[in-house]
């Protein structure tokens, strides 16, 4: 058997959503943590410092590839996984109680995941491909100012009504793929499993809820 | 007790199959739900008309065959049964019940609400079995098995392969079954030797058939007359990844 029929597999295919599941929350413990900075609300001098380590050294550079490529592979994966699960059932139900089995969340990961796409495009549309494009290939210094930025966008109550509703959809996504990963990849153990439960409900509530708060700080004013 | 049933029928494969009014009096609450499907064709047959095709066999919750979704659950409301093992008191006196077939593109319709199943046979023969001749019965103490892996492997051999776990999974997922039947052996010694290509070769058919990819939902768990746990499928996929990564 070769190597590449694993990710052709049912099993294999879950297993890469898993890892790149995983790899992505690490990405949101970084991210957020770096924004969490502008909370010190000292004009994001903080915030600037490590914002612009992170768009300027060579070895989170090279790092954020990987990250693109990560994002890129769940989304593909993901959306592979939703059509043939959809081909597996042709005829639907007439009378379908899923609700006392399961819950509308762990159903609907592909929905949701879907509107985390959109809320995708719509944020580095923001904020991360105009300061990559500023920065072109050589200028890396050249940033923009991404503080700024921030207390521009977040004027525009739509826009902050979006985020929030991007932060929601990121709740429910996590508070079944967190726990879910670690099933696909076979990391189900009694000893263990209240302990990944209950950190991936934690961790789905504290990280949305964190991002959620610096739009509506900004927009209120609470953070100048 | 009265009910209106909504019965889905359906002259053979080709046929398109349409959900049909049918309204049944007289029955008795400690009948069974195939009892009471039993009335309905008798009624059926008298009046001339083709009685409804469903699976049935040991009506004693054994055989896995009384496939029925019966108002959106897999074998109806109650918990860890079986058609059979459904009586008419958990319904209440004048209800409306839809009865449907499974549906999954792995499990084609026959007639009615008789599937084809043979999916999972095929899957079984691609690798669920031991193929060493087992001899007589040894000494007990001769392959030492320790009581909790014992027991793990007897729970998963509760299951009887009804195919309520794909019929109740929201992708037609087969992998409550296929990992039932691969923890079955891979939890006693008799299982070590074929472990790695049993795994393989049962997950290669199951993608084979058409069945779809588990999302961990837990739908098949809810639903499973066996009560056979999710922790089957993550053993499944230890076994089936490790053995990927290894094979040659």
């Amino acid at each position: 058997m070769t190597n590449s029929a694993i990710f052709k597999s049912s099993v294999g295919k879950k297993a890469l959503m898993g890892v790149t599941g995983l790899f992505l929350i690490t990405f949101l413990v970084i991210h957020c943590s770096i924004n969490a900075m502008i909370f010190l609300n000292d004009g994001g001098e903080t915030f600037k410092k490590w914002g612009s380590f992170m768009g300027t050294n060579p070895i989170i550079r090279t790092m954020e590839i990987v990250l693109v490529a990560g994002f890129l592979v769940h989304i593909v994966d993901g959306l592979l996984l939703w059509k043939q699960n959809r081909d597996a059932r042709p005829v639907k139900y007439a009378m379908n109680s899923a609700n006392a089995n399961s819950t509308w969340y762990s159903r609907s990961m592909g929905l949701l995941g879907t509107l985390l796409l959109i809320f995708l495009v719509i944020h580095t549309a923001h904020f991360w491909i105009p300061n990559r494009m500023q920065q072109g290939l050589t200028h890396w210094h050249n940033e923009i100012d991404l503080y700024g930025k921030m207390l521009e966008v977040f004027q525009n109550p739509v826009i902050v009504a979006i985020y929030i509703f991007g932060c929601v959809s990121l709740f429910w996504h996590l508070l079944h793929g967190f726990k879910s990963a670690f099933q696909s990849l076979g990391l189900n153990h009694t000893k263990y499993n209240s302990a990944i439960g209950w950190a991936g409900t934690a961790f789905s509530i504290v990280v949305p809820a964190i991002f959620a708060l610096m739009p509506v700080s900004i927009y209120l004013g609470w953070i100048k | 007790m009265k009910f209106n049933l909504k019965v889905w029928r359906q002259k053979n494969a080709k046929d398109q199959g349409k959900l049909v009014d049918y309204t049944i009096d007289n029955i008795n609450a400690d009948m069974s739900f195939l009892e009471m499907v039993d009335v309905l064709n008798d009624e059926l047959v008298r009046k001339g008309e083709d009685p409804i095709a469903f699976d049935h066999d040991c009506r004693e919750g054994i055989c896995g065959m009384c496939s029925m979704y019966i108002s959106g659950r897999a074998h109806g409301p109650q918990h860890a049964a079986t058609t059979c093992q459904l009586y008419m008191r958990s319904f209440k006196d004048g209800d409306t019940i839809y009865v449907e077939p499974w549906r999954a593109k792995a499990f084609p319709v026959i007639k009615d609400l008789v599937t084809d199943r043979s999916a999972f046979d095929r899957i079984i023969a691609a690798g669920g079995f031991v193929s060493v001749n087992t001899g007589q019965a040894q000494d007990a103490n001769a392959l030492p098995v320790e009581k909790a892996d014992a027991e793990k492997a007897m729970d998963a051999a509760a299951c009887i392969g009804c195919g309520a776990c794909v019929a109740a999974c929201p992708n037609g997922a087969a992998m409550l079954f296929v990992s039932a039947k691969i923890s079955q052996l891979a939890l006693f010694p008799q299982g070590q030797p074929e472990r790695n290509t049993r795994a393989i070769n049962m997950v290669n058919q199951m993608d084979e058939e058409g069945f779809g990819n588990c999302t961990n939902i837990g739908a098949c768990e809810a639903e499973c007359p066996k009560e056979i746990k999710l922790t089957n499928i993550a053993r499944m996929n230890r076994d089936y990844l490790a053995a990927s990564l290894i094979s040659e």
